[in-house]
């Protein structure tokens, strides 16, 4: 009787819990899709103010995009070796290359920005422009994708399979195509997700890097909740969620098959 | 596909030592010569050095100054292992999962810019000489530990490679798979008949597989020898232990006896010895009447073990004696019996380790 | 017939040294540019005020700076002890537990890993705001409208809406690796369910709770947008700076803030690191 008490009490404590978590987003979504937010849903439903959103920010969501996937492509060129290196010499220096490198997930993202101002703002175009904020998402992604990889590198044994190419013949180029890239997958397509999920969603670099042209969605989202009727503001983070929640759940997909 | 006589390349490994980064002593330098077709086997406990020699002839270590690694003569010491034409199986066979069983065995043919068909047709020839066919298109994941050992064979025979290494290939299979792969895998070594580097713990893959056989210790070459010598003429008394039983009496000596609790034991060598340390092979030791052997003493235990008896003696020597006897002797705890050893059965050890 | 070594197809043989070298060169060049380099100026920046280096002390030493540094350190401190109470106590209950909809469950209480803090504080306001649902029940129940989004409370509230799905992952996992023998073992001792989560399940995840907690601290202590969001006048550290920065143009102010709460950030999670032994990463 007392275990069933226990449960039961857990249980609404949990549920609370959710609700909270829960309940907020659920008022979101549909005051995005309301007529009239303080009038409630008897006012009707409508698409206008995703409409709206659309109209007005549209370069915004589609630079989100653009940088997200060019940090992929930076985050991948750059980390997916690195990590192969950091791998294969390991000791004390590697160790202390992967500390410095996930110190900007440490140091708050305004710190960093402000760092990136102070030495790059003289540059004018470059400053102007939207590779001001991918150099700054880049640096803050780059130690989730070093990260997955070498943490499939580790339960992989990438290092008998590459002195097993070695004693076939292939040179090291040959072996990272041909044996290393392949057998890392999972831990790059973990990455992957994971620093598209985290650039698409950065606010606190960006918020400092940005110029009124180059804005991401996160800084537009912030516009609209300084400036724009509750409705609007609301549509447009429903846009966020209906782009954000899916990675989130591949994300989830992911870790729950690596631990089974 | 039979091929008889030797074939690959002759290798010297020249005082060639390894300390590692950490300060590990991991091999002390040695030298050996490997003749061309040979198979040898280096045999010792985990943490002896035999996997780094290896390594070192391999060329995935480079070893200290002064040491070279020579094949057919010429010094491949700063060649790399991408360059050394070597075939290598390793302990966890490092089978390539991404890759099909046929990819994974034509892999060094492919970066040799071996053509499609002719690739084709070897990985076919190996398949059937590793008694894998049928598994060609499968993943590695899906296959055996036993056929994962085979692939890796393969996988290293393929290229035509002129010296084969193995480090310790069959560890990784439960105890049944290994006794039956260890007559396969010495029957496609002879067949091949190319000069080949073993490295194994384990005594009884050592004596059946080796043409010689390294015993090492603690980094260093304890002896060297055929298995027969090994066995029956050990130098050390490490080297008597490790390989098969042994029994070790150390006693003073007196007109060519050993002078022991349950009796004297004659042993030949020196006149002029006054004490020994003997290693006599459990098999050697013949149970007999009491009083018919000048060595007696009283069984402590039989264990029958099928094909013969395993006896342990006490009262003969100042510790336990271990007898193997015929397992058709009738003989009981407590009863009292005599030890009948030839004196030429009885190996003098040095003293010492 | 002969395979031969390898001599065709291989016009430029790389060492495998010299390519391990080359794999790690662009990172090298990227974060040393882009990161260390930038990191220095501001280290010196901060130190180019009037003070010069004694600048650096001013987070202790100016009351105001001082009172700030309080206000978001017992900030953070609230935020990491009630996340882990909320956490223990539903993560256990989630990973001892299955019932039908638990996935359900799981899902609603994780789903906000990686909102930014603009959002969640957009969430807060629709909850606690002036035309939040608090506000409203609260004036339908009590006649009277309670708001509280855009204060230090509400703050609070968005602080513990991004830790709990990220505090609760992880110790869902960490209660998974459990021994259920401990306990068990416990309990045949004659230990009261009570005594067994005092005496063997809580200290058991103390690593956990090292581990998550220092993430939570860090974060909340470095959080931005939610603050951004909610109000331009909390006081916590992420918002002087801003302000230093953006409307006071004390760069040097900025810059020595910035590192001083860059270096707590780290010194935590390099705390927490060593009690645990694991990685330990912080976003947002």
């Amino acid at each position: 009787m007392r275990d069933r008490l226990i449960f039961a009490g857990q249980l609404l404590f949990t549920l609370t819990v959710a609700a909270f978590l829960v309940v907020p987003a659920i008022l979101s979504i549909s005051a995005g899709v309301t007529v009239n937010y303080f009038r409630g849903i008897s006012s009707g439903v409508t698409l206008q103010w995703v409409f709206q959103v659309w109209d007005l920010y549209a370069g915004t969501i589609l630079l989100s995009f653009v940088i997200a996937f060019a940090t992929l492509a930076v985050t991948l060129l750059v980390g997916v070796p690195a990590a192969y290196a950091l791998h294969t010499r390991g000791g004390r220096w590697s160790r202390i290359v992967e500390e410095v490198i996930t110190l900007p997930i440490a140091i708050p993202g305004l710190a960093i920005a402000l760092a990136l101002i102070l030495t790059y703002g003289g540059f004018g175009e470059f400053r102007r422009s939207w590779l001001f904020i991918l150099v700054g998402h880049v640096i803050f992604t780059m130690p989730f994708m070093v990260r997955s990889v070498m943490a499939v590198f580790a339960t992989v044994d990438i290092k008998t399979l590459d002195e097993g190419a070695a004693s076939l013949g292939a040179s090291p180029a040959r072996r990272f195509l041909d044996v290393i890239v392949p057998n890392a997958v999972p831990g790059i397509l973990a990455g992957a997700l994971m620093v598209v999920t985290l650039s698409l969603g950065e606010f606190n670099l960006t918020w400092m890097l940005h110029t009124p042209s180059t804005k991401t969605l996160p800084i537009g989202l912030a516009d609209s909740y300084a400036s724009m009727r509750l409705e609007v503001a609301s549509a447009y983070t429903l846009i966020f969620f209906i782009m954000i929640i899916p990675l989130l759940v591949a994300m989830q997909m992911f870790a729950d098959r690596g631990q089974g | 596909m039979n091929v008889t006589g030797e074939h690959g390349a002759s290798v010297r490994v020249e005082t060639c030592g390894k300390t590692f980064v950490d300060g590990t002593r991991a091999l002390e330098p040695a030298t050996l010569d490997i003749a061309r077709g040979e198979t040898l086997v280096l045999l010792g406990p985990s943490g002896c050095g035999k996997t780094t020699m290896l390594r070192i002839i391999a060329g995935l270590e480079l070893p200290d100054a002064g040491g070279k690694v020579l094949f057919d003569g010429k010094d491949m010491t700063s060649v790399p292992i991408e360059k050394r034409n070597v075939g290598m199986v390793f302990q966890s066979y490092a089978l390539f999962p991404n890759m099909t069983v046929a990819d994974n065995i034509g892999y060094g043919l492919k970066i040799r810019g071996v053509g499609k068909h002719e690739r084709a047709s070897r990985v076919a020839e190996l398949v059937a000489l590793t008694n894998i066919t049928g598994l060609e298109n499968r993943r590695i994941t899906q296959l055996s530990g036993g056929q994962r050992q085979r692939v890796a064979l393969a996988r290293a025979v393929a290229i035509r490679p002129g010296i084969l290494l193995l480090d310790e290939p069959l560890t990784a299979l439960d105890a049944a798979l290994r006794d039956r792969l260890r007559g396969e895998l010495n029957r496609l070594l002879r067949a091949l008949g190319i000069t080949t580097i073993y490295v194994t713990h384990d005594q009884a893959e050592a004596m059946e597989l080796g043409d010689r056989v390294v015993v090492m210790q603690k980094g260093v070459i304890a002896q060297i020898g055929t298995p027969r010598e090994i066995y029956f003429e050990p130098n050390s008394r490490f080297v008597a232990e490790f390989i098969g039983a042994a029994n070790i009496i150390e006693a003073p000596v007196e007109n060519g006896q050993l002078l022991l609790p349950g009796g004297r034991q004659p042993i030949g060598g020196d006149a002029n010895l006054t004490a020994a340390l003997a290693m006599i092979r459990p098999e050697t030791i013949g149970i007999v009447a009491a009083g018919s052997a000048p060595l007696s003493g009283t069984i402590d235990s039989v264990s029958f073990i099928g094909d013969r008896q395993r006896m342990i003696i006490g009262g003969a020597s100042s510790k336990f004696i271990t007898v193997d006897a015929p397992n058709t002797i009738k003989a009981k705890a407590g009863e009292r019996v005599g030890l009948l050893i030839a004196p030429d059965a009885v190996r003098l050890l040095p003293p010492g380790n | 017939m002969q395979y031969g070594v390898l001599t065709k197809g291989t016009v430029v043989f790389m060492s495998h040294k010299s390519f391990v070298w080359l794999c790690l060169l662009p990172l090298a060049v990227v974060t040393t540019a882009f990161f260390l380099l930038p990191m220095a100026r501001l280290v010196v920046v901060g130190a180019e005020g009037p003070q010069g280096l004694a600048g650096y002390l001013a987070i202790l030493t100016e009351p105001r700076y001082r009172a700030t540094l309080i206000n978001t350190i017992l900030l953070a401190t609230a935020t990491t002890v009630v996340t882990l109470i909320i956490a223990t106590i539903a993560g256990m209950f989630l990973q001892r537990h299955r019932f039908p909809g638990r996935a359900v469950l799981i899902a609603m209480l994780t789903f906000p890993l990686a909102f930014p803090g603009v959002v969640v504080g957009f969430l807060i306001i629709l909850l606690a705001g002036r035309q939040g649902l608090i506000g409203d029940l609260s004036n339908r129940l009590f006649g009277e409208k309670i708001v509280f989004a855009y204060s230090i409370y509400g703050l609070f509230l968005g602080y513990l809406y991004f830790s709990i799905p990220r505090v609760i992952l992880t110790i869902m996992a960490a209660v998974q690796k459990l021994d259920v023998g401990l306990e068990e073992a416990a309990r045949s001792l004659g230990a009261s369910p009570w005594a067994v989560q005092r005496d063997v399940v809580l200290p058991a995840l103390g690593p956990a709770f090292v581990a998550s907690g220092a993430i939570a601290f860090a974060t909340a202590m470095g959080a931005f947008g939610t603050a951004f969001t909610l109000a331009t006048n909390i006081d916590v550290l992420p918002m002087l700076i801003y302000t230093e920065f953006t409307l006071a143009a004390n760069f040097a102010t900025s810059a020595a803030l910035s590192v001083g709460l860059g270096f707590i950030a780290w010194a935590i999670l390099a705390l927490a690191r060593s009690f645990s032994g694991g990685t330990v990463a912080a976003a947002g």
